[in-house]
């Protein structure tokens, strides 16, 4: 299966949840709207012909230029049937950032989407346990959003002008 | 974490147990974060009857050192010595990762020679790792010796890693395009001198364990899963296999000329700790096997790509020619244009399918780059690998899953 | 309380000459019984110094003992996020008196390459260390140069040390309570 038939495949499957859709480097990637990403995942992995079976990574990615869509939910799949990997695209606002979890359909989708919290501040709707994985519980920002430093800005040892920041 | 009315004892994941079919009194213990040096830091806090286990909450993150925000900050080349730290016993495999993630990005064909190359050192590396996982399970086990034989040998493969780039540990190997420099004629010897004398020694050690009547009574059943509750956590690599399934990146999407080599995958039956050891045993087997293969056939040519503007030139040149020193200066400072674009590459690692995700903005440092790191989505089956055996299986379990407290946290 | 520089050493038949100090601090020295507290890479290249390579059992140091109450030096080798400080601490305090620090490491020493917003920027931010090893991974070479000062440091400290109004206010600096049965005097 090339990536061209995917998408015909997809497009029939689908038909108007794809809002884009375009083939990076050799994986088509498609965005879908936050509301509908649980039952296309879903569709996807019970259909016999297109069967993505495994779920590959979460992940998140933060735009602070585009407003209201400013943070983008990535789903990677593999189908193993078909030998095709297939990505995912969610935009969500950052006021509300919040989309339904995928536990239901892969339980390995448990601690990545609580590294996406941890990192991001998204909430995923129906998570048994939707809390910091990595950080300090007593943490109170997402590190990974752009806004904020890589370094911990009250440490005393290290004078920012000798590192170049 | 429980509540207990007159009969009924409810746990905190929802399991209702009469107070009959418990035994004595439910203690909650805490297994970790400070192991045994040999495993690294997770915590993991028990309840248990007796010797059984009844649930177990765990706590990760205790060696989180923010990678994928470091590498929002380093210019491509200076992110290698990151992806060291993720696996660090076979950080090799990392290091190839990530070149052959940024070469896709950039469209970058490398010639078959490095390929190959490439391949020798990501199968040393993978014996390398292969080798502490079975002696780590062979101490769990009690049999101390078994961790003294496997690191002797693991120093000749440190030698090679020296000969080739410098460092023993976490080697920063290679370079976007190839290698720094070809195989020196001290790295032919010392290969040729391994594959001569590793074979031997690896089945001296491999006989102490695997017919050991001790060691079979303790490892097999313990830690079980099966292969299609494995398949939903996401597991790949090792534990995958043992669980049996045949799923491999490097048949499966073959990167790097692997798909000139003749290897079998090894594949359990039970997914238990014996079946985790056999796998792992026999994937190092196939590994001297794809080096023989890839080093008799080496093919001649040169040992990098032609990419002037990521592949630093020659220090000759770099004092004499006008161009190679404006490329030197642009690489180092790393100011090297960069085409916007993602891309999503895996590789086979020690532990399983290692990925890169990485979004380029044009910019001198990737806008952002995640990491799919195996360790990090089998753990979460520990739980429920454990559930209900004694504690003496949880200790062999976990090391026999192999979990690198680096690649779980990053 | 010093040593006795010029003190004459008399062999006989069986018998020999020297201060208490001396001769404890020779058994110390001899048997320390570290507590790996071995967290990333640096845990694996201190794995392979205890290997029959760089064997530190000839220092008479292959007794790993993982429970802090048997140990005498704990080593800390690896990075050390702020999660993980207060069980350091923790660790280092349940330890027994004499105890000695080895951080091996750059990430242990001082943060290392990891200058993130997790991670502790060096273990004396929270205990006294007594020996830096440097090195993103040390060399077994270099883990043992480390283990060798600690012994010479051992085998010269006097016995009252621990005791002394000094100790316990280099340990008050990172806010440790000494607890030794002098205490109360």
């Amino acid at each position: 299966m090339t990536n061209n038939t995917l998408l015909d495949a997809l497009q029939v499957e689908l038909g108007s949840k794809i809002i884009t859709s375009e083939v990076l480097y050799d994986t088509l990637v498609i965005e879908i709207s936050p509301s509908e990403a649980f039952d296309v995942v879903e569709l996807l992995k019970n259909d016999a012909a297109l069967s993505f079976n495994f779920l590959t990574l979460i992940g998140a990615v933060h735009y602070p230029e585009e407003k209201g869509r400013e943070l983008c939910v990535v789903y990677h799949l593999h189908s193993w049937k078909n030998a095709i990997r297939l990505r995912i695209k969610s935009y969500l606002s950052q006021d509300n950032p919040s989309i339904k979890s995928l536990t239901p359909l892969f339980d390995g989708a448990n601690w990545q989407e609580r590294e996406t919290f941890d990192f991001f501040g998204i909430q995923f709707e129906g998570h048994p346990n939707m809390t910091r994985i990595l950080n300090m519980e007593e943490m109170d920002y997402h590190p990974m959003l752009k806004q904020y430093h890589l370094e911990d800005g009250t440490r005393e040892d290290k004078d920012d002008r000798f590192f170049g920041r | 974490m429980m509540e207990q009315t007159d009969n009924l004892i409810k746990l905190s994941n929802g399991q209702v147990l009469s107070k009959e079919t418990i035994d004595g009194d439910i203690a909650t213990i805490n297994f970790g974060p400070t192991h045994p040096a040999t495993h690294g830091i997770f915590q993991n806090i028990l309840t248990v009857d007796g010797e059984k286990i009844l649930t177990s909450e765990q706590t990760v993150g205790y060696i989180h050192r923010a990678f994928e925000k470091l590498a929002e900050r380093r210019p491509y080349n200076q992110i290698t010595p990151i992806t060291d730290r993720l696996n660090y016993c076979s950080s090799p495999i990392n290091n190839l990762g990530w070149h052959m993630t940024v070469e896709k990005l950039l469209q970058v064909e490398v010639p078959k020679r490095v390929q190959y190359m490439r391949v020798i050192i990501m199968e040393l590396a993978r014996i390398a790792d292969h080798l502490i996982c079975d002696s780590i399970i062979g101490v769990d086990t009690g049999a101390l010796t078994s961790f003294f034989y496997p690191f002797s040998e693991r120093e000749k493969i440190y030698e090679l890693y020296e000969e080739m780039c410098g460092a023993r540990l976490t080697t920063n190997i290679g370079r976007i395009g190839g290698f720094d420099k070809d195989f020196t004629p001290v790295f032919h010897q010392k290969l040729k001198e391994f594959l001569k004398t590793f074979p031997k020694a690896f089945e001296e050690w491999n006989g102490m364990l695997e017919r050991n009547r001790i060691f079979m009574d303790r490892t097999k059943g313990a830690g079980p899963i099966s292969a299609e509750r494995a398949l939903a956590y996401g597991f790949t690599g090792p534990n995958l296999r043992a669980a049996g399934v045949d799923y491999d990146v490097r048949v499966m999407h073959p990167y790097s000329s692997y798909e000139d080599f003749d290897f079998t995958i090894p594949v359990g039956v039970n997914g238990d700790t014996y079946d985790r050891f056999m796998v792992r045993q026999e994937e190092i087997r196939q590994s001297l096997r794809i080096i023989n293969q890839a080093y008799n056939n080496l093919p001649e040519g040169p040992f990098h790509a032609d990419i002037p503007e990521f592949f630093l030139p020659e220090k000759k040149d770099v004092y004499n020619n006008m161009e190679a020193l404006i490329y030197h200066f642009k690489i180092v400072m790393g100011e090297s244009d960069v085409p916007v674009g993602e891309v999503y590459h895996s590789v086979e690692g020690g532990n399983g399918e290692l990925g890169y995700f990485l979004i380029s903005d044009g910019g001198r440092a990737p806008y952002r780059l995640q990491f799919r790191r195996p360790c990090f989505i089998y753990y979460q089956a520990y739980p429920e690998m454990i559930s209900g055996a004694n504690i003496s299986d949880a200790v062999i379990t976990l090391s026999s899953i192999n979990v690198i407290a680096g690649e779980l946290d990053a | 309380m010093g040593k006795i520089e010029d003190l004459e050493v008399i062999n006989g038949e069986g018998y020999q000459l020297t201060t208490l100090d001396k001769a404890v601090a020779l058994a110390r020295s001899n048997s320390v019984w570290p507590l790996p507290f071995a967290t990333s890479c640096c845990g694996i290249e201190f794995m392979a110094t205890m290997g029959s390579t760089y064997d530190l059992s000839r220092f008479g140091m292959e007794r790993m003992s993982f429970t802090p109450r048997q140990s005498d030096l704990l080593i800390v080798a690896g990075t050390i996020s702020k999660k993980l400080a207060p069980v350091l601490q923790k660790v280092y305090e349940q330890m027994a008196e004499p105890k000695w620090v080895l951080s091996v490491g750059a990430c242990a020493s001082s943060g290392g390459i990891f200058d993130t917003y997790s991670v502790l920027q060096g273990i004396d931010r929270i205990i006294p260390v007594d020996v830096y090893v440097p090195g993103c991974p040390p060399r077994p070479e270099q883990i043992i140069d480390g283990v060798m000062n600690i012994h010479r440091l051992v085998k010269h400290e006097p016995m009252r040390r621990r005791y002394s109004e000094e100790y316990r206010h280099l340990l008050g600096n990172y806010e440790i309570e000494v607890t030794n049965a002098d205490n109360d005097k």
